[in-house]
């Protein structure tokens, strides 16, 4: 309640100049971006996104690229619309106006939740969900890349190459031991590492992880961390987060979302010493750290 | 391919189909009336309407208790798969009808005649109705298709919960306002019945009705083996993943709706062939069947017998009307709140419902075997705080 109130006043605060001013800043760190690489490669890409919701701008005229294998954190205060853009991406909602688009011109804003995950998008949670009344290996069984049709379900077997592959994601996720207990008896650090690992399952070129340190320990948050930055290269990560220990840990590019929009882009330390990122988010998060 | 039985289910489930479908069977047929063994014709005829129960059951629970979907309009489909039959049946009477006229006594009274003069009164929709093999494709079909064209509108639709239970109750209450109809041409409120033969056999007769009761007795066993078989596949495994988390399901790239419509159309099967074996045994089938409260019925048996478990329903189908079939004829004015105390019971006490019993009370006894310890431990432990 009282992170609401205070969005609200920050929004009474910043003047409109403002905003601008941090936003035309945040626009050459992505056209640099583009100017180092001859070909730009991008994973991800959105470009004037708007979304509304019964007159709440979630989004408003959004800006986000992201590079092929790039290992990306987005910040942000509460109702900064973090989440909402992840629903944008992975087709849960549809934007007003504005284009999405996944590798080279692949639009995701006309596909559904399934199609897209297909392309090789995979999301994880803010609050983990995994199916908790099947075992951690059938978890992992049914997120695992393949065919997705009722036919398949029905007749096609489980290969001793799935199993491998099973086991395999289940020792990256440290849950190999725990294979056959039921999904609802882990932690909820375990629970948020299963659902990694159903990420893992389905190999995706792009992965959305929400909030993956919630609820974690530090040492499980610390692992969670090495296995992102493990992961990042081979695929794609865009992950969600508030805990800074955690972000400055993995982080390389962050970007911070404001109000729906992009209010600064650069390295850890760079969006922690912009005064308008310290106003909005680090000075507020540095008096929750105490 | 997965193990489906383990040897302890094979065994019981031999044990059970032997007594199912020999022993009865064979009892009705060879002891004489007067032998504490025998089973009378009535009863026989009675257990085979509780087996279609337990078909319909089962669709229900595979429905409500796999998937998640609280379908209230199972009955529908049950009704359809009778009406079917019933129609097959209805063409075989003959001349043998009150009006002693070539098509059913309905059209003959409803003055089909003038409607349709050109087939002799019979709706053109009939015709081909006297065939067997096509009443009995239409006991699978028309169901199906019904269930497809529903199904597919409210999964794409994404309609879920309540809302769907709403909209199946309302389809199955809107299609029995329909049959009541004269002019929809099922014999309206009177539906089909004072049927006569079937495969050239006395549809009266004990050995007809013997063989109609080990029939339902097939088809209650097929249709368990082929749920079994079902739940065990990675088509089982998602079907109860997305009852528990839809969202996950469809952001793991699975089309659910299509899921979900498979499910419901195969539910709908199975109940349209538990309708069709129970027309037969009981002699009538008419639009009352489809009405709200038999399917909220059928809800009642999963319940009560267990939900999310195969061998629930069909448990809760058989002792319920076992025991309503009882209770009618004993405490007939009574009947409704013995059914409804039971629900509650069942509600309150027993969650997982009768299959859930035997492992409730072990846990009772255990509880009741460890109470004093614990009881006197805490009494110290409170002693030990006040002082």
């Amino acid at each position: 309640m009282k992170g609401v109130l205070q969005d609200g006043l920050l929004f009474k605060r910043m003047d409109g100049s403002v905003l601008s001013n941090l936003f035309t800043r945040a626009k050459p760190a992505a056209a640099e971006h583009r100017s180092m690489k001859p070909t730009p490669e991008f994973i991800l890409m959105l470009e004037g996104v708007n979304k509304t919701f019964d007159g709440f701008k979630a989004i408003s005229d959004l800006n986000f690229y992201m590079d092929v294998g790039e290992l990306r954190v987005v910040i942000g205060p509460n109702g900064a619309g973090k989440s909402t853009m992840l629903d944008l991406i992975t087709g849960r909602t549809r934007p007003d106006s504005g284009r999405i688009e996944f590798g080279r011109d692949t639009d995701l804003t006309r596909l559904n939740e399934y199609q897209i995950n297909r392309l090789g998008i995979g999301r994880k949670f803010q609050t983990p969900s995994v199916y908790t009344d099947h075992t951690v290996f059938e978890n992992i069984w049914l997120s695992l890349e393949g065919s997705r049709s009722v036919w398949s379900s029905l007749f096609a077997p489980l290969r001793s190459a799935d199993r491998d592959r099973i086991q395999h994601v289940l020792e990256t996720v440290h849950l190999a031991e725990k294979a056959s207990w039921k999904a609802g008896t882990l932690s909820h650090g375990q629970k948020q590492w299963l659902e990694i690992g159903m990420l893992l399952a389905q190999n995706p070129k792009l992965l959305l992880v929400d909030e993956p340190a919630a609820g974690m320990t530090d040492e499980e948050t610390a692992r969670t961390g090495e296995l992102l930055m493990r992961l990042a290269g081979e695929h794609s990560i865009l992950v969600i987060e508030h805990d800074m220990t955690f972000v400055r840990q993995i982080a390389r590019k962050v970007t911070v979302l404001h109000q729906g929009t992009v209010l600064r882009e650069g390295s850890v330390e760079e969006v922690q010493n912009d005064p308008g990122v310290i106003e909005v988010y680090l000075g507020r998060k540095k008096k929750g750290d105490a | 391919m997965p193990k489906i039985l383990s040897r302890k289910e094979t065994l019981v489930l031999v044990l059970v189909a032997m007594t199912m479908l020999v022993v009865l069977p064979l009892l009705n047929a060879f002891t004489p009336p007067t032998s504490i063994f025998h089973v009378s014709n009535f009863a026989i005829n009675l257990y085979g309407k509780y087996l279609c129960y337990g078909v319909l059951a089962l669709g229900v629970n595979l429905l409500w208790g796999y998937t998640g979907l609280l379908s209230l309009g199972q009955c529908l489909f049950f009704s359809l798969g009778g009406y079917a039959l019933g129609m097959h049946l209805m063409l075989l009477i003959g001349k043998l009808g009150q009006y002693k006229a070539d098509i059913p006594d309905f059209m003959v009274f409803l003055e089909f005649p003038k409607r349709f003069p050109e087939t002799g009164g019979l709706p053109p929709h009939w015709v081909p109705f006297k065939t067997f093999w096509f009443a009995s494709a239409a006991v699978i079909w028309v169901p199906a298709l019904v269930a497809f064209v529903f199904g597919l509108l409210a999964f794409r639709s994404r309609i879920k919960g309540v809302y769907f239970s709403i909209l199946s109750q309302a389809l199955t209450y809107a299609a029995c306002l329909m049959f009541f109809r004269n002019d929809f041409t099922f014999g309206g409120n009177n539906g089909l019945t004072d049927f006569k033969f079937l495969l050239g056999h006395d549809i009266n007769a004990a050995d007809t009705r013997r063989w109609l009761y080990i029939a339902s007795g097939i088809l209650v066993l097929g249709a368990y083996l082929v749920c079994r078989w079902l739940t065990t596949t990675k088509f089982g495994l998602i079907q109860r993943a997305i009852r528990d988390s839809e969202n996950r399901v469809l952001f793991s790239g699975y089309a659910t709706a299509n899921y979900k419509l498979f499910v419901f159309v195969f539910c709908a099967v199975l109940s349209g062939l538990g309708g069709a074996l129970y027309v037969p045994q009981v002699g009538i089938i008419n639009p009352s069947e489809m009405a709200p409260d038999k399917s909220l019925e059928a809800v009642v048996w999963c319940a009560v017998g267990g939900r999310g478990t195969l061998v629930g329903p069909i448990l809760g189908a058989v002792s319920i009307n076992a025991l309503k079939s009882f209770a009618t004829r004993s405490f007939a004015e009574h009947w409704l709140y013995i059914l409804g105390g039971l629900f509650i019971i069942v509600v309150l006490f027993m969650p997982n419902g009768l299959v859930g019993l035997p492992k409730q009370l072990q846990a009772l006894k255990t509880r009741f075997t460890r109470q004093p310890k614990a009881a006197s431990a805490a009494l110290t432990a409170i002693d030990v705080s006040t002082k």
